[in-house]
């Protein structure tokens, strides 16, 4: 049977996340996200009109298969977030958010002091909350600790295609947490997204390496391979690596 | 560093262009290859020696803009207010001394002009009037800005410089960025072009964005009006003040436009002029130099050349654009501050971008305080 991904009181065939922003039109948008299979996608709530029934990102995004996850992007402050997911809550008529704090416009780099100030209101408010975070074990432990479904820390700057730069951390988060692990950020290849899966990573969120490429559908499409070999591979056990030919046993041999 | 006077004024503007024009080959070669670029490798791209290498220059800064933006290309409105001005600018059509009829829009001309921007798609708003206190100030801007609140997304304003307070106070009403020009960084030179009016102070001008940066405001636009002076030697200060205000205030985003002298209604032909060649180099510079930042080009820049800059590291542009108060619905046929040059509408303008493969993003930004508009 496959073991399939849980968020909340939600079940994903696909660990593959899709953004939809930088897409050359909403049409392309939604071609790519379908080639994915995403179950799971995200919008910038500065993004859309949210009282307007006819928005364009919204109705290219309309199939009974795909999850919307509103997000927080271009917020400052927790008391900001909460108040975007709030209306989000109320126009969208979904109580899951993508929880992004990044006060920083160059790097949009998270603020973690405000990312667990929010997470913990937000939670309260009975939001399911998934949040963009760094790749920092302890911060992942303390949301956690506040009841976030699920933690998403940064593989590299966020658009960047840098890859795994956080590799060491990472590692550290997946064998600590009790809730998935989602890698958000710097994914710029299927490589990098094979990788991540072969980790143990529970999900990858791709946006910038789909939408940028020369073909973003078919680019969708390997990104969707990619996560399925990686998550294959990861639930068949990696054999070990090694860094020299092993002989028969030289050492212990005089025991026969 | 309190403030950006305190670095400027250790800055030389004839030591500043020599070393632009002593950069070579070899120095826009590393420039080209780096990652992370610093005020020497920008100097390098916009010095002479750059210019063989600018097809180089547009293909990185092309690639770098699509991957930081997305192949998108933000819309604004500029929606003059009032030309009412009690400065002194040689090469401005509202120039005190200009003999032109004066106009500020009521509150209900302002609501007829906006109706008119809203029905063409527009959520994005410039507000710009001319510098006069009395007629046009904070009381006034305020008051625009809680009447239009609740129609656009993200509301700029090009006006007089005001203090901390003051934008304070714009801020916590909904005004989301600011831009303010230096006009030229050439401090004689500037004294020759606002000989009278509050904008005759250099200082004050200069130090803006410090007032701006410290009243957390989101936006900051920053340019020199090129033509005035060398462009190179005021794009290098611009570059200067752009880094020293991303490094002291990292919370705001920053912007920059290229305005190029046109004619109006007073006649000041460009001292130093600027070739389309130049304005590409330059706008591949300041991509180069920073990924991230904002570039805008407005309805100054003709047709053609706005058909290939969008490719090239524009991020957003307006169309269509009036530069008269009550330009849209009012007064279609009265004197502007500077004449358009690209004259297609906003339809057309849509329809060119699309066809270049570019989403036309409309909106791009929602006040998530916790208030309500009133």
């Amino acid at each position: 049977m496959k073991n399939l991904l849980k968020i909340a009181n939600k079940e994903f065939t696909s660990r593959l996340f899709i953004g939809t922003g930088k897409f050359s039109s909403s049409k392309q948008m939604q071609e790519a996200v379908l080639a994915s299979e995403s179950e799971l996608v995200t919008t910038a709530l500065k993004r859309i009109d949210m009282h307007n029934a006819e928005d364009d990102i919204l109705t290219h995004l309309k199939h009974t298969h795909i999850n919307l996850l509103p997000n927080t992007s271009g917020v400052r402050t927790a008391k900001e977030a909460v108040f975007a997911a709030a209306l989000a809550r109320e126009a969208l008529d979904t109580n899951w958010i993508k929880l992004e704090i990044h006060p920083d416009p160059r790097y949009l780099l998270p603020d973690p002091i405000e990312t667990l100030k929010a997470a913990a209101e937000l939670v309260k408010l009975g939001f399911v909350v998934m949040p963009y975070i760094h790749a920092d074990p302890v911060l992942c432990k303390r949301l956690e600790d506040v009841g976030v479904q699920c933690v998403m820390p940064l593989g590299a700057p966020i658009g960047s295609n840098k890859g795994l730069k956080t590799l060491e951390f990472l590692e550290i988060i997946i064998e600590q947490s009790n809730v998935p692990v989602i890698i958000d950020a710097g994914i710029g290849a299927p490589s990098h997204a094979a990788y991540a899966m072969e980790i143990g990573a529970d999900a990858v969120l791709v946006n910038t390496a789909i939408a940028v490429s020369q073909n973003p559908v078919a680019m969708a499409k390997a990104f969707k391979m990619a996560v399925e070999a990686g998550r294959l591979g990861y639930e068949a056990k990696l054999a070990p690596v090694k860094n020299q030919a092993e002989a028969s046993s030289p050492l212990t041999s005089f025991l026969n | 560093m309190h403030n950006f006077k305190t670095l400027f004024d250790t800055y030389n503007w004839d030591s500043s262009l020599k070393s632009i024009f002593n950069k070579t080959a070899a120095h826009v070669t590393q420039a080209l290859a780096k990652e992370k670029l610093d005020l020497e490798d920008f100097k390098a791209l916009i010095s002479p020696a750059a210019t063989p290498f600018l097809e180089q220059m547009a293909q990185k800064s092309s690639l770098l803009t699509k991957k930081r933006f997305g192949n998108t290309i933000q819309m604004y409105a500029p929606m003059y207010l009032s030309n009412e001005c009690q400065n002194i600018c040689t090469y401005c059509g509202f120039s005190m001394t200009n003999k032109i009829p004066r106009r500020t829009l009521t509150d209900l001309e302002i609501l007829k002009e906006v109706a008119f921007l809203k029905e063409k798609g527009y959520d994005h708003i410039l507000l710009v009037t001319g510098e006069a206190n009395k007629i046009v100030g904070v009381a006034y801007l305020k008051k625009a800005i809680q009447l239009i609140r609740s129609q656009f997304s993200n509301i700029t304003i090009e006006v007089q410089p005001l203090d901390q307070e003051e934008y304070e106070l714009l801020i916590e009403h909904g005004l989301y960025a600011v831009l303010v020009y230096q006009e030229t960084y050439h401090r004689d030179e500037y004294k020759k072009h606002h000989p009278k009016g509050k904008k005759s102070n250099f200082d004050y001008r200069l130090e803006t964005p410090d007032r701006l940066g410290k009243a957390g405001v989101h936006k900051i636009g920053l340019g020199a009006l090129f033509g005035l002076e060398d462009w190179r030697a005021d794009s290098f200060f611009t570059a200067l003040h752009l880094r020293y205000l991303q490094k002291t205030y990292w919370k705001t985003k920053y912007s920059i436009s290229f305005p190029r002298l046109r004619p109006h209604s007073g006649g000041l032909e460009p001292k130093v002029e600027m070739t389309d060649t130049d304005l590409v180099q330059l706008i591949c510079a300041f991509r180069l130099f920073d990924e991230d930042i904002e570039l805008s080009m407005s309805t100054r820049e003709s047709e053609v050349f706005r058909n290939h800059i969008v490719q090239l590291g524009t991020t957003s542009i307006s169309a269509a654009s009036k530069t008269n108060p009550g330009g849209y619905t009012l007064e279609t046929e009265s004197l502007e501050q500077f004449e358009i040059s690209d004259e297609r509408s906003t339809e057309e303008v849509v329809e060119m971008l699309k066809n270049q493969g570019l989403e036309v993003v409309w909106k791009d930004w929602s006040q998530f305080e916790a208030r309500q508009p009133s």
